[in-house]
């Protein structure tokens, strides 16, 4: 271990800024509680992947060097986020392939980048975040997380050591849940027939609470529960792993 | 086929209350993945195998031209004839020029995409000559005067109710009482009325999977066995294959074959695997008295040296469409191309261009599976992306996103205009939201509301609420 506290920054992503900052200080807590000293710079907005997966370049070139700039001072930099994280870590350096100057640099940023609970788990090596949380809950491996940064045993590992809680594996945790940023409106009927399998999955596993690592995919999944009025309630992984469950859970709880 | 894939959101919508359709798509995610699951992990190296699988691939990509050469000078040495097709035009011509010339009326074909690609049965039928698909699956969407909506299971969005109407509709010299319950008795007839067109058949049409150049071979490989009584009862046998088949050695078709059927179907080979090398000699019992190979071009040569090279690896192998879940949902022929799914999604661009096929790199959630399963390691969404980003170059994307997305990338390139914008608009939204923290509708977000409801702000922004919680933290200390 270094001797000082990890600087670490925390990137929260435009999802959890505008919808829903209980993951923020749930992830700044959870952080905190590792041994890390948290920084949540003012100069963030988002992390560029709607212009990027729609194509944009040059616009996600000029976010990715701002987020570049606000962040590298850091040691690390971690977001709650599987697919912000995974963009962070895994897709800037290739916007700055053979720019001399920013290469390099887009290079080091990347090795900084971790998603928030594969953090805890293989940066910090927390095993058990102290929890504790009467619940059966089913998890969704969201897809970036999943595929792009092999997140799958971390959330589960953690979600194991929270007192009270029971986890009921459903069916396809591992298949996308339709959302895909810009894709849930442009193919909006497409996306639909997505979230409604996956809503079925999540309510034949008879959990009560549903748990995942993405706030996209949380709201995509959230708002379809609700829509055909299922009581089951929708929270970030991180709310549960802090123990901090006390804001209503994502689109209200209830009916 | 005509390309209609710009009528993709239509067709898709077509698609999603079509019953028997959604019937049948379900059979894909039931039956491909977990055989295919099951295969890959009791194969110990099957993750290395299809690193092997890439390297080889790349290897001949890098020298194509002369691995190529090389492939006609082992064909014209065993007798066969290469003929190059630069276009869809050139290898219909060349395949039409040959059963002229054998007086042929009518011909049998193996299962191939590649004849799809060039519709080759209307330009015969057009000049005369009966194509007659053996391939179960190609047997029946001919029936029905369909194209495949799946690269490996032409007729996988069909159930076997349509399969018995169809059957009953045109096999009219069998007995009206017949049992056509399941798929056995389905598959005894068809077999009975195809082994008929063998024998009449003056020229047998196959595809290839792998072109050997060692060895000048071409490589079929089928779960019935039709490809090779189509190539080899035949008098003449055409081989119509794509440039890209090509492999150095019979040692690296092995390494291939090894991943390609565990991928498709989940088998660790398929039922046949048929080497066929120039026409019939002396002292073979069987064989064809020509061989002929149609290398089609289409537009591939002009991929090699381009972000979209690595999709000239592609086996074919289906595995890419039967994980999709935009597959799943609309099925094969919404996507209005010859390839559908993840694979078709990048190649059916590179071959027809974007400007009218700009939706099939866009309808994915880049939810990554495709790439995760794809036994030649193929980047599919990172390709998908580079479609989309020559279309936005080209100003080819609809004017309502580029207004909203440029919108949106001015405020997210000025940290501080955007810091106000949220600041107001965040906690507004929130108090809209009320006690259900959610929205049933919400101007401007119809095509989220249509389906679902849109969960509301907390109230402030993180960034904001954090700023107050730290500047709490402070004033103790001052």
């Amino acid at each position: 271990m270094a001797a000082r506290q990890p600087r670490v920054g925390l990137f929260a992503t435009c999802l959890v800024d505008l919808f829903r900052p209980s993951v923020g200080f749930a992830s700044a807590k959870l952080l905190q509680d590792a041994g890390c000293e948290v920084h949540v710079p003012v100069a963030q907005t988002c992390c560029g992947q709607p212009a990027y997966n729609s194509g944009d370049r040059a616009d996600t070139r000029a976010i990715a060097e701002q987020v570049i700039e606000a962040f590298e001072g850091f040691d690390f930099v971690v977001a709650p986020s599987g697919s912000c994280a995974s963009m962070l870590k895994k897709h800037y350096p290739g916007l700055f392939a053979g720019d001399a100057a920013w290469e390099g640099r887009a290079q080091r940023f990347s090795d900084k980048c971790h998603e928030l609970v594969s953090f805890l788990t293989d940066v910090m090596m927390v095993r058990d975040t102290g929890a504790s949380l009467d619940a059966k809950i089913t998890y969704h491996d969201s897809c970036s997380g999943l595929r792009e940064l092999g997140i799958k045993d971390q959330p589960r590992k953690l979600l194991a050591n929270v007192r009270g809680l029971e986890l009921q594996e459903m069916k396809d945790s591992d298949v996308c849940c339709g959302f895909g940023g810009t894709f849930c409106i442009k193919y909006s009927d497409i996306s639909n027939a997505i979230v409604t399998k996956k809503v079925v999955n999540i309510d034949a596993s008879g959990a009560d609470m549903l748990l995942a690592g993405d706030v996209g995919c949380l709201m995509n999944m959230a708002g379809k529960l609700k829509r055909q009025g299922s009581s089951v309630e929708v929270r970030h992984v991180a709310e549960v792993l802090a123990g901090m469950t006390s804001q209503p859970p994502i689109a209200g709880s209830g009916k | 086929m005509e390309l209609a894939a710009k009528h993709f959101k239509a067709s898709a919508a077509k698609a999603l209350v079509d019953v028997q359709l959604q019937k049948a798509l379900g059979n894909v995610e039931k039956g491909f993945i977990g055989k295919r699951q099951k295969a890959a992990a009791a194969l110990p190296e099957f993750d290395a195998l299809r690193d092997n699988a890439r390297d080889i691939k790349n290897h001949v990509l890098a020298h194509l031209d002369l691995y190529l050469e090389e492939y006609e000078r082992k064909v014209t040495a065993s007798g066969g004839i290469v003929h190059w097709a630069e276009t869809a035009e050139d290898a219909r011509r060349i395949v039409l020029e040959i059963c002229q010339k054998a007086g042929a009326r009518t011909v049998t074909k193996g299962k191939s995409m590649i004849t799809e690609e060039i519709a080759l049965n209307d330009h015969l039928s057009a000049n005369g000559i009966e194509p007659v698909e053996t391939d179960l699956g190609e047997y029946i969407i001919q029936l029905r005067g369909e194209h495949p909506s799946h690269i490996i299971a032409p007729a996988v969005h069909l159930n076997k109710e349509q399969v018995e109407g169809d059957f009953r509709r045109v096999h009219t010299h069998l007995p009206e009482g017949r049992d056509l319950s399941d798929p056995v008795s389905l598959l005894g007839e068809a077999r009975e009325v195809l082994r008929q067109r063998y024998f009449a058949a003056d020229v047998g049409i196959t595809g290839a999977n792998f072109l050997i150049a060692e060895t000048g071979t071409s490589v079929i490989v089928t779960n019935e066995g039709n490809g090779d009584l189509t190539q080899t009862l035949g008098k003449i046998h055409v081989v119509v294959a794509s440039i890209e088949k090509i492999v150095p050695t019979l040692e690296d078709t092995s390494q291939i074959l090894r991943v390609l059927a565990r991928s498709a179907t989940g088998q660790d080979m398929s039922v046949y695997t048929t080497f066929s090398t120039g026409p019939k000699r002396a002292d073979d019992p069987d064989g064809p008295d020509q061989y002929h190979v149609v290398l089609l071009d289409n537009g591939r040569s002009a991929m090699l040296g381009t972000e979209y090279q690595d999709m000239l690896r592609c086996i074919r192998c289906g595995a890419c469409m039967n994980h999709c879940p935009v597959y799943h949902a609309v099925g094969g022929h919404a996507y209005g191309s010859v390839y559908p799914g993840p694979m078709g999604a990048v190649l059916t661009p590179s071959l027809n261009g974007i400007e009218e096929t700009g939706q099939l790199p866009n309808a994915s959630t880049f939810c990554g599976r495709c790439e995760a399963v794809c036994p030649m390691r193929i980047p599919l969404p990172k390709m998908m992306r580079h479609w989309r980003e020559r279309e936005f170059e080209r100003n080819l994307t609809p004017l309502t996103g580029r207004y909203g997305l440029k919108f949106w990338a001015f405020f997210a390139k000025r940290p501080k205009l955007y810091r106000l914008a949220v600041s107001f608009g965040v906690p507004l939204l929130s108090v809209f939201g009320g006690s259900s923290k959610r929205f049933r509708s919400l101007p401007f977000a119809g095509g989220w509301t249509r389906h679902r409801d849109l969960p509301a702000p907390e109230g402030r922004t993180f960034l904001q609420a954090w700023a107050q919680r730290e500047a709490l933290k402070q004033e103790p200390a001052q």
